[in-house]
This record gives C-alpha cells, structure tokens and sequence, in this order.
C-alpha cells in the first residue's frame, strides 16, 4: 500500500512533468545546442560528442610540438563553424551560457579551461571558408549566417 | 560502435591519409612524389633547420621600440605599466663605465641549443622543437616559475591576470609561463620570417636578420661568416639561437 502511495506522489508527478515539458519545448530540459556552418563531420555528430576530447588533445601535441598544423581537430576550426552571434551581431565569448561548448558543458557541470588561452572568437580563413561550403541541412538561422558575413567584412577592413 | 572504432587517441585520419599516400606513391613511378604529402611535411618543424637571429646593436637606434610593438600586436601582450607585465621582447642598453659609450639592443628568448628552461621543467611543458625553437606546452605547464629562475636571459614572463582577447594564432593565459616563440604559428605557414624582423626592416633601420642557420647560403650564414658576432654569456655554451654583431 505504502509503495503504492509512493508511487502514486513521486514518479506521476514526474512524469506529467516531463511530458508537460515535452510538449511545450525540449529546450527547458536538454541544452539548447546551437547549430553549425561549413560541411558537416563525417564521422557523424555521435561520435565527436564522444570523441572530442581525444582528437582534440592528440592534434593539439602535432601541432604544437611537431609544428604539424594542417590537422583535422583544431580548436580554431571548432569555435568557427561552430560559432554564435548574439544581438548585437558580436560572437559570444566563452563564458556566455549561448557558447557552443558552453551549452553542453554547463548542463554536465564539466568545467573546461580550454578559452582562459585560446581565443573563442571564429577564425576568419576559416569563416570564409566554411560560410562557402554547401550545407543545406544545417540549419542555422539566416540572420546568424548575415552577421557572420558582416563580422567578415568588418574584420577585413 | 563508435567507441570501438577508437581507443584514446590512436586513430586519427591523418594517419590513415598518410599511410594511404605512402601506397599511392608505391605505385608511381619514381621520383614522382605527392605535393599535398611533401608540403606537409615541409610546413611542421624540420630537424634539419635551426631557426636563429642576428641583431646589429650598431644599427639599433635607443629610442626605437618597433620591435617590441610588432611583436605586442602579433601576440597580444601589452605593457601596462606594472611590474608584472609580460616582457616577450624588451631594450636593454649597456653602458662603457669607462668611455660612456651606451648600446641599445633587443632582447629576447636566446632559444639556446641545450636550453636551461628545459632542464628544470618538472612537468615537461618547457620543450625545443625540432627545429630549434624553446617552447612552453601551456596545456601541461603549471606555472612553477623554475624556467624563470634558471633562464640567465631573464627572456620569459609569468602571467599573473585574467586575459581576455587572446589573437587566435597566440593562445595565452593566465598562471603559465610564456616568451618569444619566433613567432612559430608565421614559420609553420611558410612565411619565413618574425614580427620583430619585419618591423625592424619596414623602420629601416635593418639591425634584425631571421633566418635558418644550418643553411650555410642563408642571408643570416653568411653575414655570421663575413662579420664578427657574439652570443651573450657565451660562458655558459648554451650555443644560442640568436647572436649579436656590436656590442
């Protein structure tokens, strides 16, 4: 009776929640992951969601020691085609909750330290390189694409 | 699936490119290479170049600073005035007690053969590349300051503040240690030359020449084959990277 009664006040409630919550939006109980420019990874999204971390510190030792620099997962390429604009036609800063790796990073609670050197501001070779790449299915706002063209030609002046 | 397909960081696609062209060129004939393979390899550090300076203290005016600007704007470090602040590149000027004589001069990294820096370092985060050029790993470094201590040139700075607004091509950050990397991100894209040295020929005054030591037909060979130089403190024999002409 007791497990009942437990049952009946804890997991219902949660799972009206839930749904209540899926219906309204999936944004108010999953990071809101902003989309991206350029082509797309071939490897899928799935696996460099596990597999950053690895490429990452892997290409990181090529380059920096062997001088290597023409590698796959360069942290330079990531905050570009990855990057968000905010109101005032800016790309958001590491430490914005709308940052790429922000999203995902502060909903697991992983604090990266990755931007206390490197710069989070998008690339510009690499911008006008991926703003000319097709990628139809990605999905990016056309506002966000037009501030990133105008971030371009500011940045060429 | 995916986590099969890759254990720690021993994939990596550039492997299977590399392994893939080394078949490709089985099957040439020989003596015809792959261009995208050989500009590769030519662009990441090379152990058969030693990348040195030759600074001219005669041709170094006292009041001239572009170097020290040239490189604060390629690599985003300022002087604010305190006691604190990064000094990728500084002037020093020596005075003749006797005579009077002051020379001005730039001094920076000596990127030495067998650097001091780099036998101290507990964590392996102070390195000499291949090419000849001392490092500091920032990822692994942990901010111990033995490199300061041991370097005898005084040549790198600690970062004590928050940065905001790194350049991308030069990550720093706070609670590393960081100097002159002969603007290594510029060598690897081929362009053969520093910050500093560029600044140095657009003021005309002409007192730096970069250039790779080992190469007996570089500019920089030949001018330390006509003319007498020294390197500072030449009684440690840390064989430096950079010389000097008149001093």
């Amino acid at each position: 009776m007791r497990t009942l009664f437990l049952a009946f006040f804890i997991i219902f409630p949660i799972s009206f929640i839930g749904s209540l919550a899926q219906e309204n939006s999936v944004n108010s109980m999953f990071p809101n992951v902003p989309k991206a420019i350029g082509n797309p990874h071939p490897e899928g999204n799935e696996y460099w969601r596990i597999n950053h971390p690895d490429l990452l510190r892997h290409d990181r030792d090529k380059v920096l020691r062997e001088g290597e620099r023409k590698i796959d997962a360069s942290i330079k390429q990531c905050v570009t085609c990855h990057a968000v604009f905010d109101e005032d036609s800016k790309p958001v800063k590491a430490d914005s909750e709308e940052f790429f790796c922000s999203t995902c990073h502060k909903f697991a609670a992983v604090k990266i330290d990755c931007f206390s050197c490197h710069s989070s501001d998008p690339d510009i070779n690499f911008l006008k390189e991926a703003l000319t790449q097709d990628n139809p299915n990605s999905g990016v706002p056309i506002s966000q694409l037009e501030m990133m063209r105008a971030y371009l030609l500011e940045k060429a002046k | 699936m995916f986590e099969k397909k890759i254990k720690g960081a021993d994939f990596h696609r550039r492997e299977f490119l590399k392994k893939g062209a080394a078949l490709a060129s089985v099957t040439l004939a020989s003596g015809v290479t792959l261009m995208a393979l050989s500009q590769g390899a030519a662009a990441s550090a090379n152990p058969d170049i030693r990348w040195g300076l030759l600074i001219d203290a005669n041709k170094c005016p006292s009041d001239c600073s572009a170097c020290i600007s040239a490189c604060s704007n390629e690599h985003g470090w300022e002087n604010t005035g305190l006691d604190t602040d990064p000094q990728w590149i500084r002037k020093v000027t020596l005075k003749d007690k006797n005579t009077g004589h002051e020379t001005s001069l730039p001094l920076m990294c000596q990127h030495c053969e067998k650097p001091p820096c780099v036998d101290v370092c507990p964590t392996g985060a102070s390195f000499k590349r291949a090419d000849g050029i001392v490092l500091v790993d920032r990822h692994i470094c942990i901010g111990c300051r033995y490199c300061m201590m041991a370097c005898p040139f005084k040549a790198r700075s600690f970062v004590h503040e928050k940065i905001e607004g790194q350049k991308t091509s030069s990550p720093r950050g706070k609670g590393t240690v960081e100097g002159c990397n002969m603007c290594v991100h510029r060598l690897d894209a081929g362009e053969g030359t520093t910050a500093c040295t560029q600044a140095c020929e657009t003021s005309g005054n002409g007192a730096m020449i970069f250039g790779d030591l080992n190469d007996s037909n570089s500019e920089i060979s030949l001018a330390l084959a006509n003319y007498p130089s020294v390197e500072l403190r030449d009684d440690l024999r840390l064989n430096l990277g950079v010389r000097y002409k008149n001093i």
